[in-house]
């Protein structure tokens, strides 16, 4: 089976010469269909770069990077950016963009909406949303466009606690809709990570320090034996 | 003193009265503003946001260019126009010279570079903040600036309204290119320089109370719209101040 990602010896670095800074380095990684693959790490260990990478917002430095152009991507960010319009007009827009008509999009948009539970606020303006309103129009844009590949960039950072569950079940639901929709996520919240990802990857300056299956990250020896600091990053998080 | 008082009683009458002159110059002044606003805001809202979004060589020399086309004075504009529309000019063919076309063209020529400059800036930020969001829904580099630009559009809007200041309170490229004429290219900046010259100060002094208010209403109009985008989004506007320049 083709992998949704594959990247070999990849770098991504901002700037030329001596003085460029990388924020990814001599990356490898393959991601298969279907996986939830949690990115973790300090901030500034390369995580939002990898998503952007992924979903084509940055081309690589260096390295190989491919990607199964069949499958739809879509991604939502920690701020989600939402026009001054209606709600359904955004999540219409996504799709409008993506070469649906207007009149189709604008019915698809309302029953995503309806899907994250915003029916009724469908006509207000976007801005007007709380944070956690926005993020679920987001979520519904995203969603709308039927993507076979999710990514999520810490979705519920900017939430409160309250927010933050509706959004996680949100996500929740659309990956057990569609259980072969491969879903990337960075987060910071480790709760979260047990429960949406199968896969954990732990970043250290832009490079893959750890990468096991979930069960093996949060509940078994492993961790501590062969990746001390992602032991030590965990630790540190969870107290 | 009561040479002042008595012609600023005089101003306040032929206000108040209408006087038929004041009022045809008043009216043609915003007239010429009008066009050369619209004219100048459809091409630089454009250039603009095209110069928000886009990257390629030689941006910043483009930039440079328009930042120093910002400072060049009014009667060089209206120099350089007057050199288009003369009789042996690229231009002489139209047979504008001396007429309402003609100020249109200069203060169309004058605020293009302030409409541009300053929707450059507001897509530009726009771009910075949220470019790479509309990217990720599959929005192109030309289709990104559109979008941004309108929702910006109340940026824009007092970027319009500078535009017109700025094109309202101008006297050197109007004078060059319009030529002053009574009843035909006349309006306030180049009426009051004349008056004041002849030593009419009532007419003089009105047209000036007159100009003075139309540049605090549209300073009016966009510190409300900038206190209404404030108070609806959270978000302060930032436009450069109206005024004028000779």
């Amino acid at each position: 089976m083709t992998p949704v990602f594959s990247l070999r010896q990849v770098d991504v670095c901002f700037g030329k010469g001596p003085g460029a800074l990388c924020a990814l380095r001599e990356m490898d990684l393959t991601i298969a269909r279907g996986e939830r693959v949690a990115l973790i790490g300090a901030n500034g260990c390369g995580k939002s770069t990898l998503l952007r990478l992924l979903h084509g917002l940055m081309p690589t430095s260096r390295g190989q990077l491919q990607r199964d152009g069949t499958l739809g991507h879509a991604m939502v960010f920690q701020r989600p950016y939402l026009m001054r319009m209606s709600a359904q007009n955004n999540v219409a827009l996504g799709l409008w963009l993506r070469g649906t008509g207007w009149g189709a999009a604008k019915a698809a948009a309302a029953g995503a909406l309806e899907r994250v539970g915003l029916s009724e606020h469908a006509m207000r303006p976007a801005h007007k949303l709380s944070g956690g309103q926005q993020q679920r129009v987001a979520l519904a844009r995203a969603w709308a466009m039927r993507p076979q590949v999710l990514m999520l960039d810490e979705p519920t950072a900017s939430l409160d606690p309250h927010a933050k569950r509706e959004v996680e079940a949100l996500i929740q639901q659309f990956a057990t809709i569609d259980p072969s929709m491969t879903l990337v996520f960075a987060s910071h919240n480790l709760g979260q990570v047990k429960r949406l990802a199968t896969r954990v990857i732990y970043m250290e300056q832009g490079r893959i320090v750890a990468d096991l299956p979930v069960q093996e990250f949060f509940g078994s020896a492993v961790l501590q034996e062969r990746y001390p600091q992602a032991h030590a990053f965990v630790k540190g998080e969870l107290v | 003193m009561t040479s002042f008082t008595d012609s600023a009683g005089t101003a306040l009458h032929l206000i108040t009265s209408l006087d038929p002159t004041l009022i045809a110059i008043v009216a043609r002044s915003l007239w010429v503003s009008a066009w050369a606003t619209l004219i100048a805001c459809t091409l630089g809202l454009v250039l603009g946001a095209l110069l928000g979004v886009g990257r390629f060589a030689g941006r910043q020399m483009v930039l440079a260019v328009l930042n120093t086309f910002l400072a060049v004075p009014s009667v060089v504009v209206g120099l350089v126009v007057y050199l288009l529309l003369s009789r042996t000019g690229p231009l002489g063919f139209l047979g504008w010279l001396f007429s309402f076309k003609a100020m249109v063209l200069a203060q169309a020529v004058l605020v293009l570079p302030v409409v541009t400059a300053l929707t450059r800036q507001v897509v530009e930020d726009a771009e910075d903040a949220h470019g790479e969001q509309l990217q990720s829904l599959g929005a192109r580099t030309l289709l990104r600036g559109a979008l941004l630009a309108w929702d910006e559009r109340y940026a824009l809007l007092t970027v319009a309204l500078a535009a017109f200041g700025r094109a309202i309170s101008e006297v050197g490229a109007v004078m060059i290119v319009g030529g002053n004429i009574d009843g035909f290219t006349r309006v306030m900046t180049t009426a009051i320089a004349l008056e004041t010259s002849k030593g009419d100060l009532p007419l003089a002094l009105g047209l000036g109370l007159v100009l003075l208010w139309v540049v605090l209403a549209l300073n009016g109009v966009v510190a409300a719209v900038r206190r209404w985008r404030t108070g609806e989004e959270g978000a302060a506007g930032a436009v450069a101040p109206l005024g004028g320049g000779v």
